[in-house]
């Protein structure tokens, strides 16, 4: 090769090859992400091998691990997602309307924006310190579900209203002139027709955040949700534990069969939020162009 | 149809729902300041902003009682910088394959892996951070402690890997294509394509993913309350049994210390120095990604 040439083709080859190495190590870095998942999921399954039954799931917790179960643990899971999402959903929804359809530019929009981006980012112990000073003790719901949940609400809030404002962003213009068009009312264009449009997406974005929530164990640490209780809640004042709490209890133990009963809590955990994300992916692709086919 | 009075009563009503309900997010950030600041200014009368920050030993049970916030801050940092370790690099080239190399059937392959890596809740990482990844550890530095800042390090990088690659990634996917075609045009390989154009064009965009995951890290609670211990320690060595500012928020809050002592007050404390470490990281990081998504 002619030294003219050389200088159009500098190392050429070399560089070819690099680029080749460089593009497997690229590569194996999002292996890396999938060999842990299999790893994690392997060992959980493992350890969980044989205490996962009827019995684990109908018992309440016990001294002895073979009698322990997470009965109370999967009412008091079921409960407080009740009332977060009682909370989190009507409020959330109704930020993002405001923001979305209603609030004109303005510095305290812009405001209230950052705000809710900033919050998504606020450690969840933060969280639950915020929950065990304004209902716990300000409000004197005491250790209560009710407590519980609000601060799992006021946490997945954020979630709520930037996953609903994207839903909202998305619904065509046209669309609501059209409503304006025959007389329709700011109101009655957002009830009838932005609404239904933006449902869907709005579904998926709750069901993430609900999945968010139920696997938070943090938050309610400081809330004091107990881990030995011999009752299944009966009303949103009575004292709780839920499935994570329960976890992080049997974990932090050094028995190994109490580590085998909180494998098999985790199992129980990843079915119910793999089921909640198949639904959020169903609806996904069930309905999604589908405002683009009118 | 004319509209009757009544009805413009109803949607300006409505409008003035909606209105609460957006400002009731600011209500919370309003709460989450008033809570903190109450119980820490009872702490602060007791024990003095000098001590607070200038102490080297956090011992609230010892008699004297020490409260010197350093050595929880360093146990965060060392974990902290441990996860920023794994997490950079394995993010960085993951978002750098996404973006560059990755052919359309293996994105969709991949995407959600990541997704299922980053929905895992983190009482389940800090599971196998104890039981699997200390004794892993162990096996190879038999004298590590069975709490020690390694193994919860090394397990949140990889939980923060899909937050660094998918933002990172979002950044490199604004990068305009005809940046890319130019290069190309000039007889560029791809790996050159990604170095000198793609990153260096995206670059803003990748700092803010680190700095949102370092917060995210600063603030974790699972994994360093399950395998990260509770002793607080100035030391760089993350073999050691040490204890972060969140760690200790969770010790407090599982014993049973009652309202109104000092101990429960420090809680405040370190929860307030957390919240505000955090939101400035949040603040900066938030505005480069929010501007990234404007821009392009």
């Amino acid at each position: 090769m002619s030294r003219r040439e050389d200088s159009f083709f500098p190392n050429l080859e070399g560089r070819k090859r690099l680029d080749l190495i460089f593009k497997l190590v690229f590569f194996s870095a999002n292996l890396v992400g999938l060999s842990v998942l299999l790893l994690l999921l392997g060992k959980i399954v493992r350890d969980s091998w044989g205490w996962l039954d009827m019995q684990f799931i109908t018992s309440f917790p016990s001294r002895f691990p073979e009698k322990a179960g997470i009965l109370p643990a999967i009412y008091g899971t079921v409960y407080l997602m009740i009332i977060t999402a009682l909370f989190a959903i009507p409020t959330g929804i109704a930020a993002a309307i405001f923001l979305e359809e209603y609030a004109k530019k303005s510095k305290f929009l812009s405001f209230i924006q950052v705000n809710v981006y900033n919050l998504a980012g606020i450690p969840s112990i933060v969280y639950g310190i915020l929950g065990l000073t304004v209902f716990v003790r300000w409000l004197n719901l005491g250790r209560s579900l009710l407590a519980g949940g609000l601060t799992m609400g006021l946490l997945v809030l954020p979630v709520v209203i930037v996953t609903a404002q994207e839903a909202i962003r998305a619904v065509p213009e046209s669309l609501r002139h059209a409503a304006y068009a025959l007389g329709a009312t700011k109101w009655q264009t957002v009830r009838y027709v932005v609404l239904p449009s933006a449902l869907p997406g709005m579904l998926t974005g709750i069901i993430l955040a609900l999945s968010r929530a139920i696997g938070e164990t943090a938050p309610l640490i400081p809330i004091g949700a107990l881990t030995f209780i011999r009752t299944i809640p009966k009303s949103p004042f009575d004292s709780f534990t839920v499935l994570p709490i329960q976890i992080y209890n049997w974990t932090s133990r050094p028995q190994a069969d109490f580590r085998a009963i909180a494998a098999a809590g985790i199992v129980v955990l990843l079915i119910v939020l793999i089921l909640m994300n198949s639904i959020a992916i169903f609806l996904r692709n069930k309905y999604q162009g589908r405002i683009k086919e009118i | 149809m004319i509209k009757s009075g009544k009805d413009f009563g109803r949607e300006r009503g409505i409008q003035l729902i909606l209105a609460v309900a957006a400002s009731f997010s600011v209500l919370v950030t309003a709460f989450i300041i008033i809570s903190l600041f109450e119980e820490m200014s009872g702490f602060f009368r007791e024990v003095s902003l000098k001590e607070f920050f200038t102490e080297t030993r956090w011992s609230p049970l010892f008699n004297p009682p020490h409260y010197g916030i350093a050595p929880l801050v360093a146990g965060t940092m060392l974990v902290t910088v441990v996860a920023m370790i794994v997490s950079v690099p394995l993010g960085l080239a993951s978002a750098v394959y996404l973006s560059e190399y990755a052919p359309d059937k293996l994105r969709r392959l991949i995407k959600p892996v990541l997704e299922i890596l980053a929905g895992i809740p983190t009482i389940v990482y800090g599971y196998f951070a104890l039981t699997f990844v200390t004794p892993a550890i162990r096996a190879v530095i038999p004298g590590t402690n069975v709490f020690n800042a390694l193994s919860a390090g090394i397990v949140m990088g990889i939980m923060l890997i899909p937050m660094i690659s998918s933002l990172s990634e979002d950044a490199m996917m604004a990068v305009p294509m005809s940046l890319r075609e130019a290069a190309y045009a000039l007889g560029a390989t791809k790996l050159e394509v990604a170095f000198r154009v793609v990153i260096p064009a995206a670059m803003s965009g990748i700092v803010a993913s680190f700095i949102l995951a370092f917060s995210r890290a600063v603030g974790e609670t699972m994994i360093v309350a399950l395998a990260a211990g509770s002793t607080p320690k100035l030391t760089l060595n993350p073999l050691e049994s040490i204890q972060t500012m969140t760690g200790y928020i969770v010790q407090v809050m599982l014993g049973d210390t009652p309202f109104g002592s000092i101990e429960y007050k420090s809680v405040y404390a370190v929860a307030g120095v957390l919240f505000f470490i955090t939101l400035s990281l949040n603040l900066v990081g938030n505005r480069i990604v929010r501007r990234y998504k404007e821009v392009y």
